[in-house]
């Protein structure tokens, strides 16, 4: 049988169907597939879903209704860094619009948006749960505090 | 003064291994309640006065009694830990899962032991990285000391752990919805009842408690109710709470001190008072979805009972501090923006309420308020009260906003009257 066309590897789906074992029925591992599948393409397509779903013996717009509920499961595409910058109460207060100044400035973009060489997509995110070191953001899994503007180049730099 | 759950947390951060754990006097808890029985155990549980730390403050003991019990009982039955931590200004359980892994490991087994759970899920927001690799290797150790898996320790009793991390939303905290999330599903509430300890995960009978809660049970067992109670200096509850500030305050952090402590000790001691140049003008003293207090508060005990007569809640006990230039309605603008993004859509309250409520104060922020607002400002409080709603969800949404009301009405006149927000430069 030629796979080729697919979108979800036989790695990702050996990994989803690993997820079974445990659980009573295969639709509880929904969120946890889609993790998979994002890990390996980064973001969750149309046909992505579709593969999914004999997978999960779930309808496609049963998992879409779980996809789109959760904000880390991308359902567009991301750039290959995700830049997510606490916009929460604790660094508002303490200056969090510099730093989203600071990113815009840098990357000519704003929340949403992925910059043309595919490299960095900026996103809010609610309270990263470091409020004593505000204000903050992740870089991928990377997470930097005590932020001011004129340190954005400097860590962005890190990421190719 | 006593620090049972930080004490042995390093400066450094780094997690205390399973020798380290244990050599400080780790798993004794558990290896004392293996020997009583799971009555026994709640007994003690019960007479502790523990309350849950994740912000509602309801009796632990008293929740766990409801789950069926005895040879009629269900044989699945489920333990949860709620580490969804995505309360805005809330950062006390990273701490201890960062820093004491096996600490909370400890006191789910207990837990489960208890009621008589085989099955247990640590839930983890998903931005919470670090914690996620050390509870990762922390379980490893535990299931290869046999503090986990079939019969642990020898005492006939088996139990299992996992570790589900999240991917967002406020709402997974909620523990009905985040039950529905562990299912795989939308993370919308449920009704109530059934509750959760008759028919919760999977329609198996499953206790939810937040992590500082479960953090607490391996020194009550360890130490005894009594001890407990004589740490607290509050009257509604035993042990100790981690309090913690955020904003303008010289020293922000979070310090494990008696239930009870007042507000006042909090801001200026452990605080360290205001920064140089700031003036504190009110605060949230548990989260985003709390009353604000004010100056005027600092003499009452941050426990249950004394916050909830000064008009709020103690919530998770970690206060935002609001500075005298920082604009009142800009932050509950800031606020009813958050909560509005993550109401789950399901009940209509919420779902229309919330993003009014923020279009408004944007207005005002914007210079483009009306007069009317302000009336319309407080019918939303009334409209997204407790009993219109699904959840806690909304309600909580409207605490910040309705004490803003009441503390800093000024502010908001001001902005309709002169047309601008004059903390803008």
């Amino acid at each position: 049988m030629d796979n080729s066309n697919q979108v979800i590897s036989e790695d990702a789906r050996k990994e989803i169907e690993a997820l079974f074992h445990h659980l009573p029925h295969k639709q509880a591992a929904c969120i946890d597939a889609l993790k998979i599948v994002q890990k390996y393409n980064r973001w969750v397509s149309d046909e992505a879903l579709v593969e999914l779903a004999p997978i999960l013996e779930m309808k496609t717009h049963e998992i879409d209704s779980v996809a789109t509920f959760y904000n880390i499961i991308f359902r567009k595409p991301v750039g290959r860094h995700v830049i997510f910058l606490c916009n929460s109460v604790s660094c508002w207060v303490m200056g969090y619009e510099a730093i989203h100044k600071a990113v815009k400035d840098h990357l000519n973009i704003d929340f949403g948006m992925t910059t043309p060489d595919d490299r960095f997509t900026f996103l809010p995110i609610p309270c990263l749960g470091t409020c004593d070191h505000a204000p903050a953001l992740l870089v991928d899994e990377d997470l930097y505090r005590d932020l001011k503007p004129e340190q954005i180049s400097e860590i962005l730099a890190k990421y190719e | 003064m006593e620090k049972p759950l930080t004490e042995h947390i390093k400066n450094d951060g780094t997690p205390l291994s399973l020798k380290e754990y244990e050599a400080k006097g780790g798993y004794e808890g558990l290896k004392k309640a293996l020997k009583m029985t799971p009555a026994e155990v709640l007994t003690v549980v019960k007479d502790s006065k523990l309350r849950g730390r994740g912000g509602a403050g309801f009796p632990t003991g008293m929740k766990w009694s409801f789950v069926p019990m005895g040879d009629n009982a269900p044989p699945v039955k489920y333990l949860v830990a709620n580490g969804d931590e995505m309360e805005p200004g809330t950062f006390k359980d990273r701490l201890l899962i960062e820093g004491n892994p096996h600490q909370l490991i400890e006191g789910m087994i207990i837990s489960a032991y208890t009621i008589g759970a085989n099955m247990s899920y640590i839930f983890l927001r998903w931005a919470y990285h670090l914690a996620a690799k050390r509870v990762l290797a922390a379980l490893d150790e535990a299931y290869k000391a046999g503090y986990l898996g079939k019969n642990i320790l020898g005492s006939g009793y088996s139990l299992d752990m996992d570790l589900h991390t999240s991917v967002g939303r406020y709402i997974c905290g909620e523990e009905t919805a985040l039950l529905n999330a562990l299912e795989g599903k939308r993370a919308n509430p449920r009704n109530k009842p059934p509750f959760p300890q008759v028919s919760g995960l999977f329609g198996k009978p499953t206790i939810v408690n937040n992590i500082e809660t479960y953090c607490n049970i391996p020194h009550i067992l360890a130490k005894g109710a009594e001890w407990y109670i004589s740490i607290s200096k509050s009257e509604g509850g035993g042990g100790t709470k981690l309090y913690g500030a955020s904003g303008k305050v010289k020293n922000p952090a979070i310090w494990e001190l008696p239930l009870g402590t007042t507000l006042g000790e909090i801001i200026e001691e452990h605080a360290g008072g205001m920064q140089d140049g700031y003036k504190l003008r009110g605060l949230l003293p548990g989260g985003a979805s709390t009353d604000f207090l004010t100056p005027d508060h600092f003499n009452i005990k941050m426990d249950f009972e004394e916050v909830a007569k000064a008009g709020s809640r103690m919530g998770t006990g970690t206060i935002i501090v609001m500075d005298d230039k920082t604009c009142p309605v800009g932050m509950c603008l800031n606020l009813e923006q958050f909560f509005a993004q993550e109401s789950c859509g399901w009940c209509t309250p919420c779902r229309e309420g919330l993003p009014w409520t923020a279009k408004i104060l944007l207005a005002l922020e914007e210079g483009r308020g009306k007069p009317e607002d302000i009336d319309h400002l407080t019918f939303q409080t009334h409209y997204n009260a407790p009993g219109n709603t699904f959840c806690a969800l909304a309600p909580g949404a409207m605490e910040p906003l309705q004490s803003a009301l009441k503390y800093f009405r000024e502010d908001f006149e001001e902005h309709i009257h002169t047309h601008q927000c004059k903390y803008k430069h």
